[in-house]
């Protein structure tokens, strides 16, 4: 195959060498690898934009309750505040992090999402791309290029260390996530391929060592809060890449760190709901209550 | 070296909360649902470990059931499996025990067939909507289901194996893993055949018609 690449370092002298952006790279990777056509490829992913922005207009717009009770509602008070207050983080920044907790609240409530890489981190990815889609007229073809573009970055990831809150910690699951949407911004905003892993590589070294800790070991609380906090993230990463501020630590030996970080985090803490806020007075009374409880 | 397509990373589509103890908990429903040909009187769930510690938070009982009924994981009427299970009279139940040494995350299926035929189902969902079966009928076996899957059911007498594969090459059909189980020599045995070619369900006549002591044949394409 000559699209394949197992590193950040391959991606980009891939995309040198053939003088391509890396969301044209990761195309040409599935197609040779699937031998669907390029068409094909990226109408398959067209779709998954499309249940993306469904489930934040729904999210954003519906009375959401999650199955437990536990999150529900939250995007709505967001979205209210942006709407009609002067807010201190500004409302392009709010409308994405309401957006990417709608997401995670129609999840919660048991309804249509895309795991992007996974379920408990699949707001940051639409929150992130559709508010700036919307945000600066960009349409829905450079939306789905910017999908593959982060993709790419949630590739080596999942290849080299893990997406999984249960290996690696939030940091693994939501921290890919962000890291994707950083490095998918980039690109979308006209950044070349290593700013755009400066920008996933800074997205992961702010949140190294997030663990991952979910009351009643249900995908609620405080994931909910982690999407909020990870497209915030990926915003400013994107930002600071932009910028031409560069990450010290390349990308692969920051992912190398998030995975080894993630290693030696004890099991209380990946998942288990045994450790951090799981392990709360409070949330250990949440739990009671509603693992005991009746549907 | 772990290979993933672009799909894996973003996707799939799902009904959430859970990749693991929903969209995976659906995707162990059909496989049952499958081997029973959809054609259900009742069925027990008995949930071990996080299934059974965590399944009304992630609905995994609704997933189970949508899987039962042939609802895929991505699908919005998986919310809803129980009413619909209501409406068609399928009478179900929803246990907590302790499967011994599996997976956290593992059910078995008790499902009795409207003819009254009785099958039992263990499997495991592994991680990312990954799943295992890993027994069917007290006899164990191991398949993942990524692949269309004949299974059989069968006495463990010379030939069979043979006849089988014979058939299946007559199809053209080419096999990419293969596992024969039996519970003690010259009595009930399985076969699992993952291909990589799609299976036509006609298959399962021609092997039943023409191979002696086979006593059921099933055929899982795709989940």
């Amino acid at each position: 195959m000559v699209y394949n690449f197992s590193s950040g370092k391959e991606l980009i002298e891939i995309c040198k060498e053939y003088d391509k952006k890396i969301w044209e790279v990761m195309i040409l990777r599935e197609s040779e690898k699937s031998e669907k056509t390029t068409e094909e490829i990226f109408s398959m992913m067209k779709e998954n934009l499309e249940v993306m922005k469904k489930s934040v207009e729904r999210g954003l717009n519906e009375d959401i309750k999650s199955v437990s009770g536990l999150v529900g509602g939250d995007a709505k008070l967001l979205k209210n505040r942006y709407e009609n207050c002067n807010t201190i983080s500004g409302s392009r920044m709010l409308k994405a992090v309401a957006s990417a907790m709608a997401v995670l609240e129609v999840n919660a409530s048991m309804g249509q999402v895309v795991a992007a890489p996974t379920a408990g981190s699949c707001g940051i990815l639409p929150g992130v791309l559709i508010t700036v889609g919307e945000e600066f007229g960009i349409n829905d073809e450079d939306l789905v290029k910017a999908l593959f573009t982060s993709s790419a970055v949630g590739l080596i990831i999942a290849e080299n260390a893990t997406v999984s809150g249960a290996e690696g910690g939030c940091q693994a699951e939501t921290g890919s996530a962000a890291a994707m949407a950083a490095a998918a911004l980039v690109e979308l905003m006209g950044g070349d391929p290593e700013q755009a892993l400066h920008g996933a590589a800074m997205t992961i070294k702010n949140i190294l060592g997030l663990v991952c800790d979910p009351i009643a070991g249900l995908v609620e609380c405080p994931c909910v809060k982690r999407n909020a906090i990870g497209t915030a993230n990926a915003f400013i990463s994107a930002d600071m890449a932009l910028a031409g501020i560069k990450s010290l630590i390349p990308f692969d030996e920051v992912i190398d760190s998030m995975y080894r970080v993630g290693k030696s985090m004890p099991d209380a803490l990946r998942e288990t709901a045994l450790g951090g806020l799981a392990a709360t007075p409070t949330g250990k009374k949440i739990a009671r209550e509603i693992l005991g409880k009746d549907k | 070296m772990k290979d993933f397509s672009v799909f894996e990373i973003i996707g799939p589509k799902m009904i959430g909360p859970s990749s693991s103890h929903t969209a995976g908990a659906a995707r162990l429903g059909r496989i049952a649902g499958k081997v029973a040909n959809y054609d259900i009187k009742s069925v027990k769930f008995v949930l071990h470990g996080s299934f059974a510690k965590t399944y009304r938070g992630h609905g995994t009982d609704r997933a189970l059931m949508a899987g039962i009924l042939g609802i895929k994981e991505s699908d919005e009427r998986l919310r809803d499996s129980l009413s619909i299970a209501d409406e068609r009279g399928i009478e179900y139940e929803f246990i907590e025990d302790d499967l011994g040494e599996v997976h956290p995350n593992t059910v078995k299926f008790l499902i009795e067939k409207t003819n009254g035929e009785k099958i039992e189902l263990i499997g495991s969902s592994i991680g990312g909507g990954n799943i295992k079966v890993v027994e069917i009928n007290s006899l164990k076996l191991e398949f993942t289901g990524q692949y269309p899957t004949l299974i059989t059911r069968h006495l463990d007498h010379p030939g069979i194996i043979a006849k089988i594969t014979k058939i299946l090459a007559d199809y053209n059909i080419n096999i990419a893993f293969m596992s024969v189980y039996r519970q003690s020599k010259g009595q009930d045995a399985f076969m699992v055949i993952e291909s990589d070619n799609e299976l036509n369900p006609k298959i399962i006549d021609d092997i039943k018609n023409s191979v002696k002591d086979v006593k059921r044949v099933y055929v899982i394409n795709s989940i």
